[in-house]
């Protein structure tokens, strides 16, 4: 499972950015996970969870936000929202969009002390 | 008090930095860099064998073989005439990362490479998350899998340039729907080159390499 690695990711980035912002204690880290990204969340929440035990992260609130697919159709200009990875405009059915969400695997905020 | 801290960066910030980097080194040699992807067994290694023995003589190709545990697959390529060749035994990671390129493209004398093929561990879903400088995913199924794989593992196939179809040989032994799975698979991603082949039967296999043989010149500007 690549969550595991990821959580390992996460785990330097929040360590790295809560040592320069002296904090001392980690409560809660933000992420936002895009539905393109194959990650899956609660995978992820497992594999955070893993690899924190027995350390200063362990019980690290983890808060997921889902980011689902969007973007605009370039034939006929509408917003859109790609649901089941199907990429075909909803309004007028062709297939070139342009996608602007639903890569995201960032670390939005940590929440400390 | 609680502070809360605006972090906005990438998770993987460290991964895409050295793909962009090694991205930069094979494009200023104008090396077409191809990363392959697929199930465990879809045929990799084995296209990998016939591209060698076809195009050996007109092109000098570099591969990297990733698995979890074997240099199997590293070991075949150098037996089908592969002259620079070098695998990576992940220790149980289900995927390559960039750390990983970078490591073996270091030891590599690459001023004469056309292409540098890299075969990942066979995996559908890590894979995909991570770059490793490729100018292109290249995703492969064979026809013993289901042909709902594109639905299942969106994310390789939206990120994928071509979907090559092995074992054409085998259609017509199970349910696979050929044209099903392009189907499916140009949903999540229209403009997918497909092309279909068998290893085996070696046909099909011309198409792989024109459209090689394309590729390699535009990235030399030809
Ligand atoms: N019938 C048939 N068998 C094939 C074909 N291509 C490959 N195979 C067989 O499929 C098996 C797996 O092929 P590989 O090339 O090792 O597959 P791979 O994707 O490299 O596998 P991993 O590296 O383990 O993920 C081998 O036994 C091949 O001989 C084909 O076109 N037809
Ligand atoms: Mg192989
Ligand atoms: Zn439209």
């Amino acid at each position: 499972m690549h969550e595991l690695s990821i959580a390992m990711e996460i785990i330097a980035i929040v360590e790295e950015e809560s040592a320069k912002r002296n904090l001392e204690r980690v409560e809660e880290i933000g992420l936002k996970i895009g539905a393109l990204t194959g990650v899956d969340p609660e995978a992820l929440r497992f594999a955070f969870e893993a690899s924190t035990a027995d350390t200063p992260l362990a019980g690290v609130r983890i808060n997921i936000e889902n980011i689902p697919v969007r973007g605009r159709c370039l034939s006929c200009g509408k917003a859109i929202e790609v649901k089941e990875f199907i990429f075909i405009c909803p309004y007028c059915g062709a297939g070139d969009l342009e996608i602007n969400r639903g890569e995201e695997l960032d670390i939005a905020y940590i929440v400390g002390l | 008090m609680n502070k809360r801290i605006t972090v906005e960066k990438k998770v993987l910030s460290e991964n895409d930095r050295l793909a962009a980097e090694i991205r930069r080194k094979l494009s200023e040699k104008r090396i077409l860099a191809l990363n392959l992807v697929s199930s465990p067994g879809s045929g990799k290694t084995s296209l990998l064998e016939k591209t060698l023995k076809a195009l050996n003589s007109e092109l000098n190709m570099a591969l990297i073989a990733g698995d979890v545990q074997t240099e199997n697959d590293a070991d075949r390529l150098k037996k089908a005439g592969g002259k620079i060749v070098r695998p990576i035994v992940t220790g149980g990671a289900c995927h390559l990362d960039a750390k990983m390129i970078t490591g073996v493209l270091e030891e590599l004398d690459l001023d004469e490479v056309d292409i540098l093929f890299i075969e990942n561990v066979g995996n559908l879903v890590c894979p995909s998350s991570y770059d490793l400088g490729e100018d292109m995913k290249v995703v492969l199924i064979s026809t013993t899998e289901g042909d709902d794989k594109p639905l299942k593992y969106p994310s390789m196939f939206r990120r994928s340039s071509v979907l090559v179809i092995n074992k054409t040989d085998l259609l017509g032994l199970s349910d696979f729907d050929i044209e099903q799975v392009k189907n499916n698979a140009r949903m999540i991603n229209a403009d997918l080159i497909v092309i279909e082949l068998s290893c085996l039967k070696e046909t099909g296999l011309e198409t792989w390499y024109e459209w090689l043989r394309e590729r390699t010149a535009a990235k030399k500007g030809r």
